[in-house]
């Protein structure tokens, strides 16, 4: 702290000096908040003002084109990603909740180790997720049918296993605010614990625990990295599971890094498709939902 | 912040009526203990998969640990058609980018925090808070595509060019290549923007969590608000803050997408000039693997793999470490995205 407490003959020059100083660094504070938001609005600037322009509804109904042969869209893309979320979804949604209910029922050694895997696995850069359902699902399924392995099954697999943390810790967040009182009362009438958190805190926790899940699948849909090993990437529509399957982030890429025009164009609107679906995904959820956690409030 | 109550198995079934009784509480208990075992296989499970990713990819790097031993980590060849594979000039361009990456993204975020927990007025505050989050969700594949179509042309014609005919800074190690576009400079500027959302967003909740007697106490004392963010509020957070910092380093060190997009991907040899194509350890992961027919290639593409997880699990380690220390009930320690 400042150390003039024998008032120094030039006490009022002080004061100006700190001042200053205190004005300048408050401003370069608030620069570097505008200079992050600036490199963001430039990156999403240019996304709307171009992804927009190249985005037709023959992009959204028409599927790939032969490679060379411009035209077609990314139908095949957005029908992939979503068959990927849901099947990324089927497991990465009971794991996620059930986790975070595990993580309010118990304490004690096992419930904290769990605690610190999950946070392990929250912090897994997502391509070594790939490489691991890569070698624990494609290959095996290649080894016994050659040609076969890479599938939209492995694909939503490895969506799935990115998404239990994030669900997992926002049920374990939101249960963690229901009220002990709700519990008690519950408890106190003779309930057991199962139907205390099935019938009582779980259905209190909805909206909140609703919110976690609708962001995880957010936060998967654009995931990149595990899908290139797994699902891999399709030419031609399909909604198998067994079969490889395109994905909206698989287009983005393969047409951006493409030598040809038309494709960077398409490349365009796959992102300005892609992030409208997660910012739809997240801003729904946020409003509809409204900013209420739990039911009663 | 409510506690948890936590509600342990005993006395539940302590206050039960003697069993025999009545039919009901008999079944209740069979329930729940039904209920507690579908918790704890859910549970072990997800341990198991953390498990299952550690062993799996160890198993599937066998092959080229065995032929490559520690002598991987400390060659920088990597030749698919002769099989020779060394990781250390992946292992040097994450470490190199991560780092210019945090240089630049690290003063700019905790400025911004400042000024968002401790300047802004809430009708600044609040909006752009919520911008910040909504940017840390874009997809790291649109980063890369802007990256390529917008940065490394601009770098080119603007950066690189001129510094690279300029005749005293082309002699530095720094600038010593030519221009390139796709580089160790456009990367680290990709993964500057893209972390910095990030460490913004976890370090504004860790001031946020600083209690505000804290400030008060300093200002009352006559302090200026510049003199209590820097000798009060900073110091007391800083651990935090470190943390924050570290779990920025995390995601850059594992940024997959946007940088595989940009570096220039060379597998010839580490060259730390700015200008130079290069690759990082996910950045060789993502082109080559889907290509690498060989099991002693793929499984040296697992190797780096396997070391990425570890390293990313140690420093992630630490950052939690630190948050917790810090700011227990902290939230931003738990995001994702």
């Amino acid at each position: 702290m400042t150390t003039q407490e024998p008032p120094a003959p030039n006490a009022d020059w002080l004061m100006v000096r700190r001042n200053a100083v205190n004005v300048i660094c408050l401003t370069a504070a608030g620069l570097c908040a505008l200079v992050a938001l600036g490199a963001l609005s430039l990156v999403l600037g240019y996304l709307v003002l171009n992804g927009f322009k190249a985005l037709h509804l023959s992009t959204l109904v028409l599927g790939q084109m032969p490679q060379g042969e411009p035209g077609g869209g990314l139908r095949d893309g957005i029908v992939g990603t979503l068959m990927l979320l849901a099947v990324a979804a089927v497991i990465g949604i009971p794991f996620g909740i059930l986790g975070g209910v595990f993580q309010i029922e118990s304490k004690g050694k096992f419930a904290w180790t769990v605690r610190f895997f999950t946070d392990v696995l929250n912090s897994i850069p997502s391509i070594v997720i790939g490489l691991f359902v890569y070698t624990l699902v494609v290959l095996p399924i290649a080894a016994a049918h050659p040609g076969d392995g890479y599938s939209a099954l492995a694909g939503g697999i490895a969506l799935g296993v990115i998404m239990v943390p994030t669900v997992m810790r926002t049920t374990e967040e939101i249960l963690r605010l229901v009220p002990s009182s709700l519990r008690e009362a519950s408890l106190g009438l003779g309930a057991t614990q199962w139907r205390t958190m099935f019938s009582v805190i779980l259905p209190a926790a909805r909206t909140g625990i609703l919110t976690g899940v609708m962001l995880a699948m957010a936060r998967v849909a654009g995931e990149t990295a595990p899908l290139l090993f797994t699902a891999f990437g399709s030419n031609m529509f399909s909604v198998k599971l067994d079969k490889p399957i395109d994905a909206l982030p698989i287009d983005i890429y393969n047409d951006a890094t493409s030598p040809y025009n038309y494709l960077h164009a398409q490349a365009l609107a796959g992102a300005i498709i892609l992030i409208s679906m997660i910012l739809l995904m997240s801003l729904i959820t946020r409003y509809a939902l409204g900013n209420k956690v739990l039911e009663q409030k | 912040m409510v506690t948890p109550v936590i509600q342990s198995d005993k006395s539940v079934a302590e206050f039960e009526p003697p069993a025999g009784r009545h039919a009901v509480p008999n079944s209740g208990r069979m329930a729940d203990s039904i209920y507690r075992c579908v918790l704890f296989v859910a549970s072990a499970t997800i341990l198991a998969i953390v498990l299952a990713i550690a062993v799996e990819l160890t198993i599937a790097s066998k092959p080229s640990i065995h032929q490559f031993g520690l002598r991987f980590f400390v060659t920088d060849s990597w030749d698919p058609v002769h099989l020779k594979f060394g990781a250390m000039s992946f292992i040097l361009g994450t470490l190199y980018t991560s780092m210019w990456a945090l240089l630049i993204s690290v003063p700019i975020s905790i400025g911004a925090a400042v000024f968002l927990s401790e300047i802004a007025p809430s009708w600044i505050r609040t909006p752009v808070s919520f911008l910040i989050e909504l940017l840390a969700g874009i997809p790291s594949v649109v980063y890369g595509l802007w990256g390529l179509f917008v940065l490394t042309p601009w770098l080119i014609t603007h950066v690189e060019t001129p510094i690279s005919n300029d005749k005293h800074l082309n002699h530095l190690w720094l600038f010593n290549s030519p221009a390139n576009g796709s580089d160790f400079l456009a990367a680290s500027l990709i993964l500057a923007i893209m972390v910095t959302p990030y460490i913004t967003a976890v370090s504004r909740d860790i001031l946020r969590a600083i209690p505000n007697m804290v400030r008060e106490g300093s200002l009352a004392l006559g302090a200026t608000q510049w003199e209590t963010i820097r000798n009060v509020v900073l110091p007391y957070a800083r651990a935090g803050i470190v943390g924050a910092v570290i779990l920025g380093l995390g995601r850059a060190l594992g940024e997959t997408m946007a940088v595989t997009m940009v570096i220039g991907n060379a597998d010839s040899h580490f060259n730390p000039a700015l200008f130079s194509a290069g690759n990082t350890m996910a950045s060789i992961i993502a082109n080559e693997f889907a290509e690498a027919s060989i099991d002693l290639y793929r499984s040296a593409l697992t190797e780096i793999g396997l070391c990425l997880f570890l390293v990313t699990m140690l420093v992630n380690g630490c950052a939690r470490l630190l948050i917790y220390f810090t700011a227990k009930d902290v939230q931003g320690g738990g995001r994702t995205a």
